[in-house]
């Protein structure tokens, strides 16, 4: 009963920290700053599609995943609303390869590459539209 | 598709139950959260016990939903809560109480952070336990796209 009362407590103690830890940092934009990320710039060829001539948004989801929904219409909607930028969606589970070179450990995560396939910019969870407006190199 | 706030309304009394099996140590009562679980896993959120009572008395009162979700991911969230709840019972009923603990608290912590967070816990963990188990299973998994 005793330890029972103490168990419930810290979990929700422990989920409670974690919940708003994680809710500060879900869908923050990390740019990378010049030069983009450090890793190999992609190609068409890695995502099976053209890259956008001044930015590709390249999602990564999984089935079971909820809030993959939410990034799928914003991404779509920057897409659709800016030229040049492309909109991109992954089945994380059936590319490992190409998450495992990423460095992706979660979906949904975002990148936002320029027109030559570098990462620019990458982010997890649902980033607001104003932050990946901003994140899209300038033309 | 579906509304939403069923699937965060059922997480809401799940939380509440997964707290009762800790505290009075009752393994029937797990044993019913198990069924439920069960029946979210099978025929989905809708069909489970508490998204029949989100239909009934909690949605005539809300207006109608901002927008509808997918049932593929809280039906694989049940199927996770499922299988920590078997777990869970295994170890009340062999005796492995640290094993229950540890299995019904897992799940009470995904519980509560998808009712008092909406967060996705499924989401933050499943990619990374696919990667380190198909790096164990030798990668096999083809791409989907091929270069």
């Amino acid at each position: 009963m005793i330890e029972g009362v103490v168990v419930v407590a810290a979990v929700l103690v422990v989920a409670t920290i974690f919940g708003l830890w994680h809710r500060r940092r879900d869908g923050a934009v990390r740019t990378m700053g010049d030069g983009g990320d450090e890793r190999p710039a992609l190609v068409g060829a890695d995502l099976g599609v053209e890259l956008g001539a001044r930015a590709t948004l390249v999602q990564f989801s999984s089935a079971f995943c909820q809030p993959c929904r939410a990034v799928r219409g914003r991404l779509a909607h920057v897409a659709d609303q800016v030229d040049g930028v492309r909109h991109v969606e992954i089945d994380a589970e059936r590319n490992l390869d190409l998450v495992r070179r990423l460095g992706i450990v979660k979906t949904p995560t975002t990148l936002v590459l320029d027109g030559a396939g570098r990462i620019v910019a990458r982010a997890s969870g649902v980033p607001s539209l104003d932050d990946v407006h901003a994140a899209l190199p300038a033309t | 598709m579906i509304d939403p706030r069923g699937p965060r309304f059922a997480a809401a009394i799940t939380t509440v139950v997964l707290a009762v099996v800790l505290i009075t140590g009752n393994p029937w009562v797990l044993a019913v959260q198990a069924v439920v679980f069960a029946i979210g896993a099978g025929w989905g959120p809708a069909a489970s016990p508490y998204g029949l009572l989100y239909a009934r008395l909690v949605r005539p009162r809300l207006g109608p939903p901002g927008e509808l979700e997918d049932a593929a991911p809280p039906r694989f969230a049940q199927a996770v809560g499922l299988l920590f709840a078997i777990v869970g019972l295994v170890g009340f009923v062999a005796g492995a109480t640290v094993l229950a603990y540890i299995a019904v608290g897992a799940a009470l912590a995904a519980a509560f952070l998808n009712a008092a967070f909406g967060l996705c816990l499924g989401c933050e963990v499943y990619l990374a336990y696919r990667r380190i188990v198909s790096a164990r299973s030798s990668n096999n998994t083809p791409p989907e796209v091929s270069p």
